[in-house]
Formats: structure tokens, sequence, C-alpha cells
């Protein structure tokens, strides 16, 4: 087991000069060595340090591509090749970064299933999931941002129809347009800026929001798969009895997942980068034209469920309220469930019907984001629309007095 | 008013062409590791194709690296345009000239760097091999998979002229419709249908890799990446074990 530095006595030496001035080794006690987190994670609580792992992957791979890359929209496009052909190990740096991107989304998308599946969200962690939230935002914008870089005919087209969305809103939509792209159409201008907000703005946001989202983690402690609070049994020295001190013990387990998130996300940089279109798409090997529109208009995979939803109403302004709001509904989770009751453990078979319900509308949506529609597809779009907002209303009102098994008070493993 | 019915019209559009492309593709078959089939690949991009399409992110001196060709050999055999050996690959054809005659119905040969990213292998695959005999175009050329085309059959040496049958069908409208059934060969080629297959899979296959001639080396290194991953992480679950040995 691994021993808490010099817990008992204050620090001598260098430490102790360093620790007069900054509370270093009070930081590394409170966050790591005596931050106790509940001894039962399971399989799904590697998803938080590996969203943490491809922020940094991005951030450095990011640092890299920005000193050869050139926000310039006569250059851009060929300066992406020249990183990939005469830059050395450019191709590396690239693809880690790219893949880097659809690998955030599929973490923090796991990440976030966890806290429903477990009530993460619940109190008192509704400023973590709010946190959290803010991160998905954040992270959002800085995607789509970054898919606009490379100057591909699909970075083109997607930005012109995503700037497009602030057009329909009434009275300032024309001017709110121009004032987003600098420009009357996504251009040169356009690509400047959202280099600017790519590299520098967003990062920043996305770190402070990173550091507060763990801060308020570790203020109320960590949920785990059965939604017991650990903090209620402490033994002597106030140590949760259920409690085993972040390091060593899960630092050395997130070593192991780790590893095993990096056997697949190596196999795709190494073996399939572009997963046949889906991270990196075809219409993107042709340079931005304003004139030629991409058969199939369509954002990067982890967009696609909103898009299918923006897609589903008729009239764009509405869509794009409909759009928005399948995001804001999360942001309001911990206020629609009601319940006592945090974990599925505990929870009974509508519950568990409707968030199986809740997902596969999340992911069918995607997929129907992707292809062209006919009447059909449209039909499916609408009932999974539906599915998609049901939840929260299901949530909302079954919460209000429902029933569940009993919970255990102490960790079951 | 504006921003909204442009925006429906770009949304609409994803919708209206999904049903298109149904053509069925041929699978290209290629294999990037044959660096006989990439060379014969390069031999015939150079012979027949680089009259009129550049590759402008391909350098000659790294096709000879990867494709373990001497600058002597790519100096006197593959370079017709007097390009350096270290510059990129360009095209024999001035885009003034074109623009002045109004060749190729005025619209002005791509570049085919990533062509094989954009369209895939099985696309030129079979793109290269649908052209027929057409003598209402001005080319004297058709492409069943990409109909009203401006390039010309120029393998059609290699190939022979072929003709494309159609079926007429007229619905209850009276609307007439036709479906293609086949080709049919007017003269013989050079080469029998086996050789011109290889060729044109020879070609698809340089083309495959000017998209991405970083390919080889990644895939070379995939194996050893995924052997020390797998020993990682195989220590590190010994590692987890232990230390959680005493828990539970």
């Amino acid at each position: 087991m691994g021993k808490a530095v010099n817990s008992s006595k204050s620090s001598t030496g260098l430490m102790g000069w360093i620790d007069a001035r900054l509370p270093v080794t009070k930081a590394y006690k409170e966050h790591l060595s005596e931050y106790y987190a509940p001894s039962n994670f399971n399989v799904w609580y590697f998803f938080g340090s590996l969203s943490l792992l491809v922020l940094v992957n991005q951030l450095l791979t990011g640092v890299w591509l920005t000193m050869h890359y050139k926000p310039d929209a006569e250059q851009a496009f060929g300066v992406v090749e020249y990183i990939m052909r005469d830059v050395p190990w450019g191709w590396l740096i690239r693809y880690l970064h790219t893949t880097g991107a659809s690998a955030f989304f599929i973490v923090v998308y796991l990440h976030m299933f966890r806290g429903l599946m477990y009530g993460s969200y619940k109190k008192p962690r509704e400023l973590v999931w709010l946190l959290g939230m803010f991160i998905y935002l954040a992270l959002m914008a800085e995607a789509f941002m970054g898919y606009v870089l490379p100057w591909g005919n699909m970075s083109f087209w997607g930005a012109k129809v995503i700037t497009q969305l602030f057009g329909v809103i009434p009275y300032i939509g024309d001017g709110l347009l121009e004032w987003i792209r600098g420009d009357y159409n996504v251009s040169d201008a356009t690509l400047n800026r959202f280099f600017a907000l790519h590299v520098v703005a967003l990062p920043i946001v996305l770190l402070l929001l990173v550091v507060l989202h763990i801060l308020a983690l570790h203020t109320v402690g960590s949920n785990n798969p059965d939604g017991v609070d650990i903090k209620k049994n402490k033994d002597e020295n106030g140590i949760p009895k259920d409690g085993i001190p972040f390091h060593p013990y899960y630092t050395v387990k997130d070593i192991f997942g780790v590893g095993m998130f990096l056997l697949v996300f190596m196999f795709i940089v190494f073996v399939k980068p572009d997963m046949g279109g889906l991270f990196l798409e075809h219409d993107n090997y042709n340079i931005a034209n304003p004139g030629s529109t991409p058969e199939h208009i369509k954002p990067v995979w982890y967009f696609t469920p909103f898009f299918a939803i923006l897609k589903v109403v008729p009239n764009p302004l509405w869509g794009m309220i409909a759009m928005f709001s399948a995001i804001i509904m999360l942001f309001l989770l911990p206020w629609l469930d009601r319940s006592e009751v945090k974990s599925i453990r505990y929870r009974l078979m509508p519950f568990k019907v409707a968030l199986f319900s809740f997902v596969f509308s999340f992911i069918a949506l995607g997929y129907l984001g992707m292809i062209g529609w006919g009447d059909m597809e449209k039909l499916v779009a609408r009932i999974l629309t539906a599915v998609y907002f049901g939840y929260f209303a299901f949530i909302f009102f079954y919460s209000k007095n429902e029933k569940h098994k009993p919970i255990p008070e102490r960790l079951t493993h | 008013m504006k921003n909204l019915l442009l925006i429906a019209a770009l949304l609409l559009s994803a919708n209206v062409l999904a049903s298109g492309g149904g053509s069925q593709l041929e699978s290209a078959q290629t294999n990037i590791r044959s660096t006989q089939s990439l060379v014969n690949g390069a031999k015939l991009y150079m012979n027949y194709c680089s009259a009129c399409h550049s590759l402008q992110y391909q350098r000659y001196s790294r096709m000879a690296e990867d494709l373990g060709l001497s600058k002597d050999e790519v100096t006197e055999n593959l370079i017709f345009t007097g390009t350096k050996f270290s510059g990129h690959i360009t095209k024999t054809m001035d885009d003034e000239q074109v623009k002045a005659k109004g060749w190729f119905n005025n619209s002005f040969p791509k570049d085919l760097t990533l062509v094989a990213k954009a369209r895939g292998n099985d696309w030129l695959f079979t793109y290269l091999k649908s052209f027929y005999k057409d003598s209402e175009k001005s080319t004297g050329w058709n492409n069943t998979l990409f109909p009203d085309v401006s390039m010309p059959n120029v393998l059609w040496e290699l190939q022979g002229i072929q003709k494309a049958n159609f079926e007429e069908h007229k619905d209850e409208n009276g609307i007439v419709s036709h479906t293609f059934t086949g080709f049919e060969n007017i003269t013989e080629g050079k080469l029998s249908h086996e050789e011109f297959d290889n060729s044109v899979r020879d070609i698809v296959n340089f083309l495959a890799y000017t998209a991405e001639p970083a390919q080889l080396i990644r895939l070379a290194y995939a194996p050893w990446v995924m052997l020390f991953l797998v020993i990682f992480t195989f220590l590190a679950y010994l590692l987890k074990k232990n230390y959680f040995k005493d828990i539970h």
C-alpha cells in the first residue's frame, strides 16, 4: 500500500521551503494521496481520467500542428498535406489530433452515460454535472472550429450551414451572421478567427472548466456504482471506511485503463485513421469550393444526433431551438430527476427501459444524421426525437414518487 | 427570411441526393504493399494521365524513395515536364491553352493527388473501366459511372473500344428511362481483359499511394505499436491486480 508523504509532521528541506510558500504537498494530499474514492469503481470510471488524457493529447499535438499550420484560405488545405508529407512525423501528429477529436467525444459520451446510470448528477454533485456540461459545450465549439481549419470542402460547407443557423434568428440574424463570419460568406476572415478561437480562446476555457469540474468533484467526493455516500461511514481517523486513496490505487488502475484505451486508439491511428470516412470525411479531401456543394452536407459523427433533431423540424428556426433544447435538457437533469435513489442498481424496470430508450434514440439519431432521408427516415427520426425528449419528461414525473429497491448502507462491490 | 430559405435549401439538398449514386462499384482489390504494382501504376500514370492531371502534393523524390526507384530511373523515364527531381509532380498541359481552345467543355482537369481519398479506390477502378463510345458527346466518349464526363477514355488503346447497351423502359406515364445492361467490345485493345484490369488496378493503387504516402510507414509501424501496447497493458494489469489484492 502506498504511504502518504509525511502525513504527520510538516515537511522539511526543499519541500518544506516550497510548502511554506506554495501548498504543493497540501494539494498533493487533497487531490491524490488523501483523496478517498469509493473502492468499487468499475470500468465506467475509466472515462474521466481518459478524457483528461485525450485533452492532453489534443493540447500537445495541437501545439505541434500549430507550428506548421497556416490559417490562410489560400494555404490551409495545402499546408495540411505539407504536414502529412514533408514534416517529420507530421502524419502521426495530425492523426493523433484527428483521431483524438473523435476519441474525445467517445470517452465524454461514455463518461456522461456513466453519470446517467449511477445518478452522478444528483445532489450534492449538481455543480459537477453543470460544469461537465459546460465542458461538453466548449468541446463542441472547439471541435466545430477545428474541423474548419483543414479548409476542405466539408469544412467550408459545414461551417456555412452551422453559421447560417444563426442567420435565422429574427431581427438580429443578418447582422449576427456577418459578425460571426467576419464576412458576407464563410471566408479567409472566418478561417482566421476560428483558428484564434480554436487554438487560444477555447482551450483556455476548456482547461479552466476542467479544473473547476475536478475541484467541485473533490469537494463533494466521487459517486460510485452503488450511489451510496461513503462519507457517512468514517473510521476513527475520519477516513471513509469504503474509501481508498486515489493515489496509488486509482492512478495504478487508470494506467491499466489507459493501456486498454490506447490499444483501440492507436489501432485506429495506425491502421484506419479515416475510419472509413467517419473520422476524416471523404469530401474533406477536396479543397473548399464555394461553387461546389457536397452531395451530402453533414457534420462529423459526434454532432449528428443533434443534426438529425435539427432536420426533423421543417422550420429551421424551430429546428435550431429544438437542437439547442436537446442539449439544454441535459443541463436540467439534476432538477428533473427528483428521486432519492441514485444508482440504476436500485432503480426499477421503468427507469432502465427509459434510459435504454434514451441511449438508443441518441445513437439511432446519430446514424440518421449521417444519411440522406426519405419519408421513412423522416418518420423514424421524428419518433426518435420524441423518445429523446420524452426521457426528460418521463424522469420528471416518474421520479416524483419513485419506488426502488432497498438502498444499502455500505458499498456492495 | 432569405437566411431561412437558404438553410432550408442546404438541409434539403442532403435529403434529395441520398437516393442517387446507386451504381454498383467493382472492388478494386488493390494491395498497397505491392511495390511492383505501385511502380507499374506510376509508369502508367505518367504515360496516360500526367499530361492533363498534376499530383501537386506529391514529390518525384518521395515517390522514388517509397517505390524503390533511383534518381536516374525517375528523371529519365518518368519526368516529362522538366521539373526537378525534388519537385512536385506537375502536368504537361497548360491551363491557359485549355481555356483558349475550349477543351474538355472548359472544365479543367483536376489535380489527382488526393482523389483516391475523396472518391475511394473502388470508384476509381470502376470509373476507369466504364468509358464507352458515344458519338453524341464532343469527346466521342461517355461513362456509365460518371455520365457526361468531360474526360475522354485515355486508356482506349489498352482496353479497346466498348459500347454500352441500354434497355429502354416506358412507365405508365410514357416517360422513357434507360437501364444499363452491359458493355460490348467493338474493337480489341492491346491488353486482354485480365491484363487491362490489372493495369487499372495498378493505377488506382498508385493514386491510393499518392493520396497518403505515409500509409506505407504507418502500416509498417502498426504491429510494433500494438505489440508494445499489449505488453504495456498486461504489465499494467498485473500491477493493478497486485495493488487491489487487499481491497474488497
